[in-house]
């Protein structure tokens, strides 16, 4: 036989196997410690801090179970958010991510590591970013093999669509739920491989602590008995799958109800119903098949024809009464909208309105996948050659993340791990073809030693192969992408290989390339993009240094220290967390959104005139009013930017009083400067985002750097509050309500008596006159 | 799987019921006497929910779930021991088989115990 390439031919072939695990273990270890790294540029960019919002959250839950224990977290009621109404903690959150971080803080405070919590929170992502990349490799390595397993690691260790996710300190549900994700898919795999009832509860198991951790369970819920259902359908029921199913169903959904949030969703809602459906379905189908071996043909399609009728009649009427019963509770808003888009915007406007939920727009497939993005498809038709039941898996899980990832862009985060397998898988047969280096021979060749020499120079090269790829390996059509061509071109006898070192070089060296290029691009996107804090903003100076803008510590803080503990400030819902975290203060709503009329409120509030806010500000106690105003810095994700959403979700609860075209030029323009609408020059939100806005610039010309326009040179007036603290670049403002006036005036009547005291009442009167002339 | 030699003009039940008689071994009949206890106990509980009340409904859930998982598990336990299967289970021993239908009991009445409440 002949090779492309010299091999060493003194190896036995243990010492081929020990090095190959060897290096595997190795490349995991350092496929890992990579992962970690990546991870830790928001550390050194910034600081050790908690991001965004939900984060703030997670870990202000955390820091109560640390300090007061599991009992007390359990039984937590949050007086604080929500206010007057409140928050039943314990019972309306996912509580996997704070026990998984309370557990290592005990464990290490155990053995006398005083570790701080926060520290724990912030690095608990990349931590388990590397169990991930592991998990992806036991998931890959049942696949194809243990090199494409690598290959999976090492690129869902750095691929930016999940990095997004979990940088350190991105403290949220997602850090652990990847994991716990893929370990589930693996033991879910492996169960039916082996048709063992030991990784069945294993899947289970692991599924508890998914559900316990992230609401993205449903996921698994509707995966799992998608694949059973379609491998029952292409006829490849076998015991293997009963077991595998019934054991991950049973213990995995009565575990599931375990979680307070979660209760008794498992049996009442359309969601988990299909899984429930297929168990029901593979015991029909299980007990037939015992029958089957008991009875002859005739007789059991006899049975069979009455069976399915009377079965299928009695379950779907039975599913549709209860349903119309109330007993099942029918499909809930946030599913909807997953299939049709428009859906949330028309109905819900609250979710809608989380910028995460939009539709995905293509250039950030490209940005969060980079080259994974075009081996994926290659990778999924790889599957199809195949076929085994896991590959049917793998396509299942491939069509419908896709899908999903295209409707919602916080999806993206499960479709990345298969992108990652398939692609893997892809790879890896691309690399097997072209480092084979067997060389195709016109007469038959000795199977037995090129086989020894493709293992011996595949461990060499760190690619390993394992005993089921040489025996593939055997089979002509079972080879490489290429060979695959060759062998559809050429009869099937031929045998498969790549003549010459130089196509081998060219091809090799492209794609070691590409693989370059990757690790570039997730760098770059990294610590570019996704390693803010969004807490704290940075800046570039004209020398390149770096420059941080620290309005929002800043201004929580002075909530903290200068008003009194039990204030209540109002706020957009999307700093609740962020004031109940770091002020330490009572807000109306936070990111929890789980009162649509309550936010509503501080929507009307918000979008209406000072008289009419004023009772509802002071019907809810509310202190203080925090709005973020990016007008100066050009800080785009400011209120005002926000103002339309508050607008329509006000108008979805008070349709007559609040009304979203009214805050439109008559052109239909969103202006804040003079031509805007008067209903958005009188809005609460108008006015604290632009009030003494214009003095700033001392006469000249007063610019919104984020909307660029020119404002008015008089800005808005306010009555019935007072502006109690502005941060250092404009971004948070702070307005105190004032309180009835003493003397049982309105406050518009007893300020113009105040100022008019003062002569300045007529100052203004003229400058209109001015500009109306 | 050949069905045995029964007379074709008699119904299907019954040959069934005689040909489960005939080709089944004692053993695979013990776990199917289990597995019929559960079944009734099953439907017996579920009977009282529907009839009578559901009001522990976690109680009901944790009972009537306790049955049916025990019986999918004994129901894999018997098709992973069932000699026909020897073919489909190439990694799973009856011994292997036992120890697993052991663990997933284990696992599963843990969480039963924790939801009766």
């Amino acid at each position: 036989m002949s090779t492309a390439y010299p091999l060493p031919t003194n190896l036995s072939k243990t010492t081929v196997a020990n090095t190959a695990s060897l290096l595997r273990i190795v490349a995991l270890g350092l496929i890992s410690a990579a992962a970690i790294a990546s991870r830790l540029f928001a550390v050194i960019n910034f600081e050790s801090i908690i991001h965004e919002f939900d984060p703030w959250f997670n870990y202000r839950a955390t820091r109560v179970l640390a300090a007061k224990g599991f009992y007390e977290f359990w039984n937590w009621f949050d007086p604080t958010a929500w206010y007057p109404l409140g928050r039943v903690v314990g019972g309306t959150v996912y509580p996997g991510l704070m026990a998984t971080s309370g557990v290592i803080y005990n464990f290490l405070h155990a053995f006398n590591l005083p570790v701080d919590i926060r520290n724990i929170c912030v690095l608990l992502a990349p931590g388990f970013s590397a169990l991930t990349a592991w998990a992806t490799y036991m998931f890959t390595k049942e696949m194809k093999d243990e090199s494409a397993g690598l290959l999976a690691a090492a690129f869902i260790g750095i691929v930016p669509g999940y990095i997004s996710r979990s940088v350190a300190g991105s403290y949220d549900n997602e850090a652990i739920a990847i994991f716990l994700l893929m370990f589930t898919f693996y033991c879910w795999i492996k169960a039916l491989k082996t048709g063992s009832a030991l990784f069945g509860t294993l899947a289970a198991v692991f599924y508890f602590y998914m559900v316990a951790a992230w609401g993205g369970y449903a996921f698994i819920t509707n995966m799992i008995p998608v694949h059973a259902l379609a491998l029952m359908l292409m006829g490849r029921f076998s015991s293997r799958l009963y077991v595998a199913y019934c054991s991950w169903y049973a213990i995995g959904t009565l575990s599931s109800m375990q979680v307070p949030f979660v209760g008794f969703q498992p049996v009442r809602t359309s969601e988990h119903m299909g899984a429930l459906g297929v168990f029901g379905l593979l015991q029909i189908v299980a007990f037939a098949q015992l029958a089957r071996s008991h009875l002859s043909s005739k007789q059991f399609q006899n049975l069979l024809t009455v069976a399915v009728i009377v079965m299928g009649v009695v379950g779907t009427f039975g599913f549709i009464a209860l349903t119309y019963m109330g007993w099942i509770a029918p499909w809930t808003g946030r599913f909807y909208s997953l299939w049709d888009t428009g859906y949330a915007k028309k109905y819900i406007p609250i979710i809608a309105s989380v910028s995460e939920h939009q539709p995905t727009a293509w250039p950030s497939f490209f940005m969060d996948l980079q080259f994974l993005i075009f081996l994926f498809p290659a990778g999924v038709v790889l599957c199809f050659r195949e076929l085994r039941d896991e590959h049917v898996f793998v396509i299942i899980y491939a069509v419908v993340a896709s899908y999903f990832a295209g409707v919602m862009v916080r999806l993206m985060l499960t479709l990345t791990p298969v992108v990652c397998v398939a692609s893997a898988v892809a790879f890896s047969s691309l690399m097997d073809t072209y480092l084979d280096p067997t060389q195709p021979e016109a007469e038959g060749e000795s199977r037995p030693a090129e086989v020894d020499a493709s293992a011996a120079s595949n461990g060499s090269t760190a690619s390993t192969a394992s005993k089921k790829e040489k025996e593939k390996a055997k089979k002509p059509a079972a080879g490489g992408a290429l060979s695959d061509i060759v062998a559809a071109t050429s009869s099937s006898k031929k045998s498969k290989g790549v003549w010459g070192l130089d196509t081998r070089l060219v091809v090799i060296a492209h794609s070691l390339l590409m693989l370059g290029f990757f690790v570039f691009h997730c760098t770059w996107v990294t610590s570019s993009a996704y390693s803010s804090p969004s807490v704290v903003l940075a800046s570039t100076n004209a020398d390149g240094s770096q420059h941080i803008i620290d309005d929002f510590r800043e201004a929580y803080y002075w909530l903290r220290q200068n008003t009194a503990e039990d204030a209540v400030v109002m706020s957009w819902w999307d700093y609740g967390y962020q004031i109940a975290g770091m002020a330490d203060r009572p807000t109306l709503v936070d990111n929890n959104t789980w009162n649509n009329t309550h936010i509503a409120t501080v929507g009307k509030a918000m979008s209406s005139s000072e008289e009419v806010a004023y009772p509802i500000l002071r019907k809810h106690d509310v202190d203080y009013v925090l709005v973020i105003f990016g007008g100066l810095l050009g800080y785009s994700g400011d209120d005002i930017n926000k103002f339309l959403w508050m607008v329509r979700i006000a108008q979805g609860v008070w349709p007559d009083e609040i009304q979203e075209p009214n805050y439109f030029t008559p052109q239909g323009e969103y202006r804040v400067d003079d031509r805007a609408s008067s209903a958005m020059r009188n809005s609460l939100m108008y006015k604290m985002s632009y009030y003494r806005f214009a003095e700033l610039f001392g006469g000249g010309q007063a610019v919104d750097r984020v909307r660029q326009q020119t404002m008015p040179k008089t800005g808005p007036t306010l009555d019935y509050l007072d502006e109690a603290f502005t941060s250092e670049n404009w971004i948070v403002r702070i307005y105190q309500v004032r309180k009835e006036d003493d003397l049982g005036r309105d406050l518009k009547s007893a300020n113009a008596f105040a100022q008019g005291k003062k002569r300045k009442r007529t100052k203004p009167v003229s400058k209109r006159r001015a500009i109306t002339v | 799987m050949a069905a045995p030699s029964s007379s074709s003009s008699s119904s299907p039940v019954l040959s069934l019921w005689k040909a489960y008689h005939q080709n089944t071994s004692d053993r695979l009949k013990f776990i199917d006497s289990f597995l019929i206890f559960l079944m009734i106990s099953g439907i017996i509980q579920f009977v009282y929910c529907v009839l009578v009340t559901n009001f522990p409904f976690n109680a009901f859930l944790a009972g009537f779930s306790s049955t049916v998982g025990q019986f999918v598990l004994t129901a894999s336990l018997r098709s992973q021991v069932n000699p026909e299967n020897k073919g489909v289970f190439k990694d799973v021993s009856p011994e292997r088989a036992f120890s697993d239908f052991v663990l997933g009991s284990i696992v599963l009445h843990f969480f039963v115990f924790n939801f009766l409440g």
